[in-house]
């Protein structure tokens, strides 16, 4: 599983992690990915980077679907508690409750927190 | 599982979201700056005496001492040093929040 907790242009942490979902994608191994935090703002809409000098990355994460990834989740309390959506992200991941990530998260067999 | 936290409490909110997002039965080991979380007579005395109501928590002894807080552990964290920290992650699946 590669969890996605830090906002993306703060620190290099989210674009790390998207590299490594395109790197386990390409060789096809069976990955989750998970948002919970400051990593909702990662997949956040309507990006516009170009005045900061920092390439937009988020598009990419559309990306993922042509790797067969299909095991996205985002955290509920994350997303709510930061006023957003699903209606406001670039993918569609399902939305899942505190205790449904504890549960999704005893099912995996190994983490690469971002 | 066991849940790696290496960030001040103050400073992160790692230690939050591994409590909430950590099963009962999962363990919190705190090292490096984490170490701070276990001090008593802090303002977060009370929240980690809470956490270790639904888990059991560790502080790295070597990272107490290096930060002059051994004698001042929240009673209930279980002290461990290198080779516990070793056994423990050999035991566990492992998640690291920083």
């Amino acid at each position: 599983m590669i969890v996605f907790r830090k906002a993306p242009y703060g620190s290099i942490y989210a674009f790390e992690g998207l590299e490594n979902v395109l790197i386990m994608g390409a060789y096809d191994q069976d990955v989750s990915i998970l948002f919970i935090d400051d990593g909702v703002y990662s997949i956040k809409d309507g990006m516009d980077t170009e005045a900061i000098g920092i390439k937009n990355f988020s598009p990419t994460f559309r990306a993922i679907e042509a790797y067969d990834i299909e095991k996205l989740y985002i955290d509920k309390e994350s997303l709510e508690s930061r006023g957003l959506s699903v209606d406001d992200l670039v993918i569609e991941p399902k939305v899942i409750d505190a205790s449904e990530v504890e549960a999704l998260m005893e099912e995996q067999k190994n983490f690469f927190m971002f | 599982m066991l849940h790696l936290v290496n960030k001040s409490p103050y400073d992160s909110t790692g230690l939050e979201s591994a409590s909430k997002y950590a099963g009962k039965s999962s363990g919190i080991l705190l090292f490096e700056d984490g170490v701070y979380a276990a001090m008593s007579g802090t303002a977060y005395e009370d929240r980690i005496k809470e956490i270790m109501g639904d888990h059991d928590v560790y502080a790295l002894k070597e990272d107490l001492d290096a930060r002059g807080i051994a004698d001042r552990v929240v009673d209930g964290v279980k002290q461990i040093t290198y080779p516990d920290f070793v056994d423990l992650v050999e035991q566990n699946k492992v998640a690291s929040w920083s």
